[in-house]
C-alpha cells in the first residue's frame, strides 16, 4: 500500500503542475528557442517539403521572417504541418505559435473562435478548376457536376452558397488535403476542383499536362489568406503583424535583402526607423532594435519574397495583381512606422 | 448462572488503518475522496482554460445554420438546416454503415471460418490466407486501398458516352462508376401501401407456415412440400394485388446526363469502399471466432449425426453450428463493437459519418471542440452499450439452460 500511496501521489503532482497556458508567448517561444509554425501539408509554391526534406514556399518565408526577427535566426523553426481540420485546434492548443497556413481572414474565425488575425498576405479568391475535355465555360454549367472540395474551409460553405443561390446542383466529394483532391480530379472521379485560385494555379502548375485543365473565370469569394495567432496575446499579436508590415514597407521603401544592410545608415528616416538605426520601436514589444532588418534580411521583402515562390518565372506563376503594392494598383499597403 | 460480558474494545483511531474490519472501509474512503478530488481538479482545470482562452461552454451552436452540403443523406437535409441536423445525418449514416458492415461481416465470417475447417486443402489454404492478411494489416489501410482500387479501376460517367463509349451499364440499368454505384430504384405510385403491405403479410405467412408445417410434422410424421407452398404465397398474392391496383411500382433508371446519371438510386463510393473494407477486415476476425466456436464442439456430436445419416453440410447447420453459437456469440459482441467504432475512419474517404459531420466540419466552422468531442465519445457509448446489450440478450437465449 505503500508504495501504490506513492505512486498516486507523484502522479498527482506531475498532472497538477500541468499549469493553465501563460499568454507570453514571446517568453515561451525565446525559451524554448524554436518558433512552432502551422503551415499546409503540402501545398506547391505556398508550403511543401522539397526533396531534401526543407520546408520551401511563400507560407514558410513568414515563418522564417518571424523566427528571424524574434529569435535572430531564420533557421530555428519547428514546421508543424496541419490539415484544414485540426489547423485550427492546433492554435488553440498552443501546439504552434503562428499559423502560416493560407487561411482566411473571416468574422467567426476572428471573433468567436478565439484567434486575432494579424495580417493578409495573399488576396485571393475562390475558382472552379475543371478538365478541357468537359467543354464547359463557365461555372454556372456545373449543373449536376461532382465537385471535389477539401472538408473544414470556407471553401466549402461558399461552394454550398454559390450553387444553391445559382438554383443549380452538385455532389460534393470531400477530401482532407490538396494531395488527395488531385488524386481524385486527375483520376476523373470528380468533375471540378474548387479552391483558392492561387492552389489551382499553383496545382495545376504540377500536374503533367497543365495546359489540359482550364481555370474557370468565376472567382465566387473574396478569400484573404494570412497569418492567425492566438487571442489575448496582444504583445505577440503586435509582433507577427508588424513583421508581417515590416516586409511590405521594405518593398515600398526599395529596402531588399540585398542593400537591407547599407540602407542602415540612409537619410530616409522613415528607413532608418523600419531598420532601427532611429527610434526604438522594437523595444516597445520585447525585441531588439533590429528585429525589422533580420526579417527582411532572412528572405527578403515582400516583393522578393513573392517572385522567388510564386511569382511569375515559378511553376506556379501568378501574376502580382491585387497583391501588388498599393502605389501599383494593388492592394498591399503596410502602415507607417513611426 | 452468571452471564459473562465480554468486555468491549476501546476504538482507537489507529484501528482504521491496522484492524482488518475497518482498513477496507478506510481505503475506499481515501480512494472516494481522491477520485473525487481529481474529477473536482480536471473540471476546475478546464474552465480555467476556457476563461484564459475565452472560449464558453455552450450548445447553442447546434441551432445555428450549418451552410456545408453533404453529399449522402437518408434523411432530408439542405445546407440550410442546423448543425444538429447535419450530426443526426452523420449518425444516420454511421448506423448505416454499422448495421450493412456488421450483416456482411457476419456472413462473410461464418463462410470463411467454415471453409478454413473444410478437408479440401486447397480452400482451407486460401480461407487461411485471407484470414491471415486481414487480420494483420491495419485497418485505415485496407480501407484507403479499396478506395484507391475502386476509383483506378472503375471508368468515369464520361467513358459510358459516345459511339466508342469504352465502359457500359450492366445488365442496361446498372452504371459503376468512379463515382458510385447507380442503380435502378423503385418509384412509389398511388396505391403502393396495397403492394407493400401484401408482401409484408405474405412473409409474414411464410413464417407462419414454416413454424405449423415443422409442428403438424413433428406431431403426425406427414411431411409437406414446404418450399413450393413457401414460393407461391412469396409470388402469388404480391403479383394479383399488384396486377388489380395498377402496378404502382415503377423502376427509375439512372440515365448519363452532362456529368453524372441521374435518376435511380446512388451509392457513393466512398460507403462502397468503407462497408467492404470493414466487412472484410471484420470478417477475417469473426471467422476466427467462428473456427474456434466449431472446433470446440466435441468431435462426437459431427460422428453421431453421421451416424444417424445426417448429411454433411446439415450436420453443420442442424447440429455444430447452434452449438458453437455459445462460444461465438462473446468474441462476436466485440466484433460488431469494433466495426462500429472503426467506421469513424470514414472520413479518410471522404464518406459523411458521424466524425466528418459533428467531429470534423461543424467542429471546425464552429471551433467547438470540447462540445463536439462530448457529443461525439457521447453518441458512441450509447451505440456501443446498445449494440452488446442486444447481443448479449442474444447469448443469453441460447445459452445452455443449466439447473
Amino acid at each position: 500500500m505503500r508504495k501504490s500511496l506513492f505512486i498516486g501521489t507523484a502522479l498527482g503532482l506531475v498532472l497538477g503542475s500541468a499549469a493553465v497556458s501563460s499568454a507570453a508567448t514571446l517568453d515561451d517561444v525565446k525559451a524554448r528557442g524554436t518558433l512552432k509554425c502551422g503551415v499546409n501539408t503540402g501545398f506547391a509554391g505556398f508550403a511543401f517539403p522539397d526533396a531534401q526534406g526543407q520546408w520551401q514556399g511563400f507560407d514558410v518565408l513568414y515563418c522564417r521572417a518571424i523566427a528571424a526577427a524574434v529569435l535572430g535566426d531564420q533557421t530555428k523553426v519547428e514546421f508543424v504541418p496541419t490539415t484544414g481540420e485540426t489547423r485550427f485546434t492546433a492554435l488553440t492548443s498552443g501546439e504552434i505559435d503562428v499559423l502560416s497556413r493560407n487561411s482566411t481572414w473571416t468574422f467567426t474565425r476572428d471573433v468567436d473562435l478565439g484567434f486575432a488575425f494579424v495580417g493578409v498576405n495573399y488576396y485571393d479568391g475562390q475558382g472552379f478548376m475543371v478538365s478541357k475535355d468537359l467543354g464547359v465555360a463557365s461555372a454556372l454549367e456545373l449543373d449536376g457536376a461532382t465537385v471535389c472540395v477539401q472538408t473544414g474551409t470556407t471553401t466549402e460553405l461558399n461552394l454550398a452558397d454559390f450553387f444553391k443561390t445559382n438554383k443549380i446542383s452538385y455532389q460534393p466529394v470531400p477530401v482532407q488535403t490538396p494531395a488527395e483532391a488531385d488524386q481524385q480530379f486527375l483520376g476523373g472521379a470528380c468533375d471540378a476542383y474548387t479552391t483558392d485560385a492561387s492552389q489551382l494555379a499553383t496545382q495545376r502548375g504540377t500536374y503533367e499536362n497543365p495546359d489540359n485543365y482550364v481555370i474557370l473565370p468565376e472567382i465566387i469569394s473574396k478569400e484573404p489568406l494570412g497569418l492567425f495567432v492566438r487571442q489575448g496575446d496582444d504583445q505577440w499579436a503586435d509582433i507577427v503583424r508588424w513583421t508581417m508590415n515590416a516586409l511590405v514597407a521594405a518593398e515600398d521603401y526599395g529596402v531588399t535583402k540585398g542593400n537591407a544592410e547599407e540602407l542602415t545608415s540612409s537619410e530616409n528616416p522613415e528607413i532608418r526607423r523600419l531598420l532601427g538605426a532611429e527610434g526604438d520601436l522594437g523595444a516597445m514589444f520585447g525585441l531588439d532594435a533590429d528585429w525589422a532588418k533580420r526579417a527582411i534580411m532572412a528572405n527578403g521583402n515582400y516583393g522578393e519574397m513573392f517572385a522567388a515562390t510564386i511569382g511569375e518565372g515559378t511553376p506556379s506563376n501568378i501574376a502580382r495583381g491585387l497583391n501588388a503594392l498599393w502605389t501599383d494598383g494593388g492592394l498591399q499597403y503596410s502602415p507607417p512606422f513611426r | 448462572m452468571t452471564t459473562v460480558e465480554m468486555p468491549r474494545e476501546q476504538f482507537r483511531l489507529g484501528m482504521l488503518l491496522y484492524d482488518t474490519r475497518y482498513r477496507s472501509l478506510t481505503i475506499q474512503a481515501v480512494a472516494l475522496i481522491a477520485f473525487m478530488a481529481f474529477a473536482a481538479w480536471l473540471v476546475n482545470n478546464t474552465v480555467q482554460n476556457l476563461d484564459a482562452l475565452g472560449k464558453d461552454f455552450n450548445f447553442g451552436f447546434l441551432g445555428a445554420r450549418a451552410g456545408y452540403d453533404i453529399s449522402q443523406t437518408l434523411i432530408p437535409y439542405t445546407n440550410d438546416s442546423t448543425h444538429a441536423r447535419a450530426a443526426l445525418v452523420g449518425i444516420v449514416n454511421t448506423l448505416l454503415v454499422a448495421f450493412v458492415g456488421c450483416m456482411l461481416a457476419t456472413v462473410i465470417g461464418v463462410v470463411m471460418g467454415v471453409l478454413r475447417l473444410s478437408p479440401n486443402w486447397i480452400v482451407a489454404r486460401l480461407a487461411a490466407v485471407y484470414v491471415d492478411g486481414f487480420r494483420n494489416i491495419p485497418v485505415l489501410l485496407w480501407i484507403l486501398a479499396t478506395m484507391a482500387i475502386i476509383t483506378d479501376m472503375a471508368p468515369a460517367p464520361a467513358a459510358f458516352r459516345g459511339e466508342n463509349a469504352t465502359a457500359s451499364m450492366l445488365f442496361g440499368s446498372i452504371a459503376v462508376t468512379n463515382r458510385g454505384l447507380y442503380v435502378p430504384w423503385p418509384v412509389f405510385g398511388p396505391g403502393w401501401h396495397l403492394v407493400v403491405g401484401t408482401f409484408i403479410a405474405s412473409l409474414v405467412a411464410i413464417m407462419l407456415f414454416g413454424r405449423w408445417a415443422t409442428k403438424r410434422q413433428e406431431e403426425t410424421g406427414q411431411i409437406l412440400p414446404t418450399f413450393w407452398i413457401k414460393l407461391a404465397i412469396f409470388f402469388l398474392p404480391v403479383l394479383i394485388v399488384d396486377r388489380l391496383v395498377g402496378s404502382p411500382i415503377s423502376l427509375d433508371y439512372p440515365v448519363l446526363q452532362r456529368f453524372n446519371f441521374q435518376g435511380g438510386g446512388f451509392l457513393d463510393k466512398s460507403f462502397i469502399a468503407l462497408t467492404l473494407a470493414l466487412s472484410l477486415y471484420t470478417g477475417a476476425f469473426i471467422a476466427e471466432a467462428v473456427r474456434a466456436g466449431i472446433q470446440a464442439v466435441s468431435r462426437g456430436q459431427t460422428e453421431a449425426a453421421g451416424a444417424l445419416g445426417i448429411r454433411p453440410n446439415r450436420v453443420m447447420s442442424l447440429v455444430v453450428l447452434p452449438q458453437a453459437l455459445r462460444v461465438i456469440i462473446p468474441p462476436l459482441i466485440s466484433q460488431y463493437l469494433n466495426l462500429t467504432k472503426n467506421s469513424s475512419l470514414a472520413i479518410a474517404v471522404g464518406y459523411a459519418d458521424v466524425r466528418a459531420t459533428l467531429g470534423g466540419i461543424t467542429m471546425n466552422q464552429t471551433g467547438r471542440e470540447l462540445e463536439c468531442m462530448l457529443l461525439l465519445m457521447g453518441f458512441y457509448l450509447v451505440l456501443s452499450l446498445l449494440i452488446s446489450s442486444v447481443m448479449n440478450w442474444y447469448n443469453a437465449r441460447v445459452a445452455l439452460k443449466e439447473r
